[in-house]
């Protein structure tokens, strides 16, 4: 370079960079019909430590970034619930949802065992392989055209119940993590999730009263407002040892009527800078040397969490009275992971327990993330082989 | 009325179906947004929908009038059905009538005939219940209620000069 690229300029010319590639890589996974979130990922492993292009100035932005880019992707999925809803799903797909922990949760912590990994290490793996990913999932069934269908609303309660779980199980692994007598650690846990739960409750009953309270008819006030609520929130959760990202979900939760309309209005284009900088952060703190080992663990964790959630989606359909082929439709769909699972991985990675969950989770991720839609595109022509094989 | 399913989806709005005696299911997913999708079910695959129509809420407003919605022609022929001997008709307004661009009032249509101007149709829109100052144009049409000879004498002053 000409010019050096020191202080500013180089941060501009790092950061200007690095959200110039990442859009053209969204602009190749929307050609190709593909989820963004894997291609950010890759596109951070590239500019990482032992990457192609190794970034620096930029790199404490991008922290920052993505830092608070899981704070306002939280905000933004509890925005997409009302309490009312989340109750209502909870009431009719709590059994569903305890399969689909069971089935899911197991074989990432089992694999963590096998591993010889520390036991919170392996508990964050099983978080990994449990949760699907709403927002590949929401994009798959809005692309595929089956938001009507009637299997539809059973893989949207698992959906919220995992979000549900998540609520209960950052603060979990947040008092699991700082660690200390078993007393202390179950204390702190014990007060994160009562503080969990109490909040989750004030959401839901006064979460209207709240959001009158907050909102204004200027957009400039109104985004302000959000942003500095969901932060101080975060914070307060993060110091109580429950997790910003749960305090954030809850603050997105108890936001109803005109005030979560507006807000989804004005934070989506903020959450998809952040959320694109968290994703790409991720990706920089993997050598890109240390995935091709971890390929083999990672490929037959895939296989067998999506044979999981399959059985999940077949079961769950299953018991709301689906035929057959609504069922694998179900389970096809439920296979996608990736926010939520980088989120736990993230987490994982910062506090350092395992050196080998980072690439075994991005190559995870990757895998599914990219996976996922294909297998839920595929169901119905699968199905009609099955058809055509049983008849022949 | 058919027996609606209400279901709702977390996340995205509500779904209403219902399955036609036809033995094809239909429905509307109204989305949190405003967003309404017609949704039509597989024949073979009860659970899966074969075709999306996405519309906005003016679009899905106007295929429910389409439709036969909240419609003032089928209630009143409801209406018609129930009461012997009263009729409903249309009579459009003559540009010839000197009481087109005079308020309703001075029509004096129930004094005279017997006939309730019930409603008036001006284009695209209607104005219904229509009040005394309310102004009858030319080419409006005006939907009455009352016996049959009533609206034969409307129609008549409706369509030329007073007698």
């Amino acid at each position: 370079m000409i010019v050096a690229s020191t202080g500013t300029a180089g941060l501009f010319l790092e950061l200007g960079g690095v959200l110039l590639g990442v859009a053209v890589l969204g602009r190749v996974a929307t050609r190709w019909g593909l989820p963004s979130v894997p291609l950010y990922l890759v596109a951070g492993i590239l500019i990482g430590d032992g990457g192609v292009v190794p970034i620096v100035p930029a790199r404490d932005f991008i922290q920052t970034g993505a830092e608070i880019g899981v704070i306002l992707l939280l905000l933004l999925l509890g925005l997409e619930y009302s309490g009312d809803e989340l109750v209502g799903a909870l009431r009719t797909g709590l059994p569903a949802g305890l399969v689909d922990l069971v089935l899911n949760f197991t074989p990432g912590y089992l694999a963590g065992a096998l591993l010889g990994w520390d036991f919170r290490a392996a508990l964050l793996l099983g978080g990994i392989t449990y949760i699907s990913s709403s927002g590949i999932i929401a994009r798959l069934l809005s692309d595929l055209g089956s938001l009507g269908n009637r299997e539809t609303p059973v893989v949207l309660a698992i959906l919220v119940t995992e979000d549900l779980m998540m609520a209960l199980y950052l603060p979990l692994m947040a008092g699991l993590l700082i660690g200390g007598s078993a007393l202390t650690i179950g204390v702190e846990i014990g007060l994160a999730i009562a503080v969990v739960i109490v909040v989750l409750g004030i959401a839901v009953v006064f979460g209207h009263r709240l959001s009158q309270l907050v909102f204004s008819r200027s957009d400039e006030h109104l985004l302000l407002t959000l942003l500095g609520v969901a932060l101080i929130v975060a914070g307060i959760a993060e110091r109580v040892q429950a997790s910003a990202a749960v305090g954030a979900f809850l603050v997105g939760i108890a936001l109803s009527g005109p005030a979560e309309h507006a807000a989804r209005q004005l934070l989506t284009p903020l959450k998809d800078l952040f959320a694109a900088l968290f994703f790409v952060f991720f990706g920089l703190q993997i050598d890109p040397g240390a995935l091709p080992p971890m390929l083999l663990a990672a490929g037959a964790l895939a296989v067998v969490t999506a044979a999981t959630k399959v059985a999940t989606g077949w079961w769950s359909a299953a018991r709301a009275g689906i035929s057959p082929p609504g069922r694998l439709r179900a389970g096809l769909t439920l296979i996608a992971r990736g926010e939520f699972s980088i989120v736990i991985a993230g987490i994982a990675v910062a506090e350092g327990v395992e050196a080998d969950i980072g690439p075994l989770s991005a190559a995870y991720v990757l895998m599914l993330a990219i996976g996922g839609p294909l297998a839920a595109k595929a169901a119905d022509p699968i199905w009609r082989k099955v058809i055509q094989r049983s008849r022949s | 009325m058919k027996e609606i399913n209400e279901t709702p989806l977390p996340g995205v709005g509500i779904r209403h179906d219902f399955a036609c005696d036809s033995e094809r299911r239909v429905g509307v997913v109204s989305h949190h947004s405003g967003r309404r999708d017609l949704i039509v079910y597989d024949r073979d695959d009860p659970d899966r929908v074969v075709e999306t129509v996405s519309m906005s809420i003016d679009e899905a407003r106007s295929l429910g009038t389409l439709l036969g919605g909240p419609n003032i022609v089928e209630r009143l022929d409801d209406l018609r059905q129930q009461i012997v001997g009263l009729e409903i008709a249309w009579l459009p307004i003559s540009p010839n009538s000197p009481l087109a661009g005079r308020p309703l009032g001075e029509s004096e249509m129930r004094t005279r005939t017997g006939v309730s101007i019930v409603a008036l149709l001006r284009g695209e829109t209607a104005i219904p219940a229509p009040g005394p100052d309310d102004v009858m144009l030319a080419d409006d049409v005006a939907v009455v209620v009352g016996t049959d000879a009533g609206i034969d004498e409307a129609a008549r002053i409706l369509s030329t000069a007073r007698s």
